[in-house]
């Protein structure tokens, strides 16, 4: 087996677990979302290398014989993730906006220490 | 993997580790916005022009803008606390092994065999033409054949926008209800 086969796979499991570290290691509520962000990137780009095609090219229709196209579906079903990921990300960031006013930080064990201490 | 592959790939993972580092929210965010420059470039390595400017305007643009607009409103200083965390790591590890194994019988990269490629896909690249009649095929099956999908994201965008709307509403009327 060739390890060079799987490249796109390791590249891109790299940068999910940089995301997921962020999302759990950060306190800050805005950094959880930009590795969220991350992580979700990464997914867009799973997909994508899945649908790649040896020679090919991109699926716009060409004249010529013998023209190999890459797959179109897993592309179009990014382009959906892609809008209701940058949806989920106004929603969270708004959140963030509201919690930095009731609660005057973004830190999430300052949050915490808050309620507790209420 | 060609050279233009491994050093787009390169520059991807030192800016993800390098947002990981940071302490500046400014400085994160703007690198989130390389970071999703770099990817869009990718996937036009990869023959997806239309997810490629998707996401330099989405994800590159609009979601940096939403995050800078964030930090304006909030603080741009994350606190202090220590970067590395053991307990997190173990289970990023732990999570990345997993999904390493899961790789191993994955097709490989560009197999015109692969189990994607024999579904639906020959049917939307060659019957497209006829049914639909536009050149793009992305197009056509995106506004076509999965044109409920679109309407669920179309319907996703608008309750986000809602939801947005309504909590950034009621900050607005608070500064008066004290004064």
């Amino acid at each position: 087996m060739n390890l060079l086969d799987h490249f796109n796979y390791y590249v891109v499991i790299t940068l999910m677990m940089v995301g997921f570290y962020i999302i759990m290691a950060r306190n800050n509520l805005v950094k959880k979302v930009i590795g969220l962000n991350i992580f979700q990137a990464a997914v867009i780009l799973m997909y994508v290398t899945m649908g790649r095609v040896h020679d090919g090219t991109a699926p716009i229709l060409a004249d010529g014989p013998d023209v190999v196209y890459s797959n179109p579906l897993p592309q179009v079903l990014m382009l959906t993730a892609i809008v209701v990921g940058v949806a989920t990300t106004a929603l969270g960031l708004a959140l963030v906006v509201r919690i930095q006013e009731n609660y005057g930080t973004i830190e999430e064990d300052e949050i915490r220490a808050l309620e507790d201490a209420s | 993997m060609t050279y233009v592959d491994a050093f787009l790939l390169t520059l991807l993972v030192i800016t993800a580790v390098s947002v990981a580092g940071m302490r500046n929210l400014f400085a994160a965010a703007v690198f989130f916005g390389i970071y999703s420059l770099l990817s869009a470039a990718w996937m036009t390595v990869l023959d997806s022009p239309d997810v490629a400017y998707t996401e330099a305007a989405v994800g590159a643009g609009i979601s940096t803008v939403l995050m800078l607009a964030t930090l304006g409103l909030t603080s741009d200083r994350e606190k202090k606390d220590p970067i590395l965390k053991p307990l997190p790591l173990f289970i990023v590890l732990a999570t990345g092994m997993v999904l390493l194994y899961g790789t191993l019988d994955m097709p490989a990269f560009g197999d015109p065999m692969a189990p994607i490629h024999q579904h639906v896909a020959p049917h939307y690249l060659n019957d497209s033409p006829q049914e639909i009649g536009v050149p793009n095929i992305v197009t056509a099956v995106l506004a076509s054949y999965r044109g409920y999908d679109t309407m669920g994201e179309t319907t996703v965008v608008f309750t986000a926008a809602v939801g947005v709307l309504a909590m950034l509403i009621g900050r607005r009327q608070r500064p008066s209800e004290a004064s």
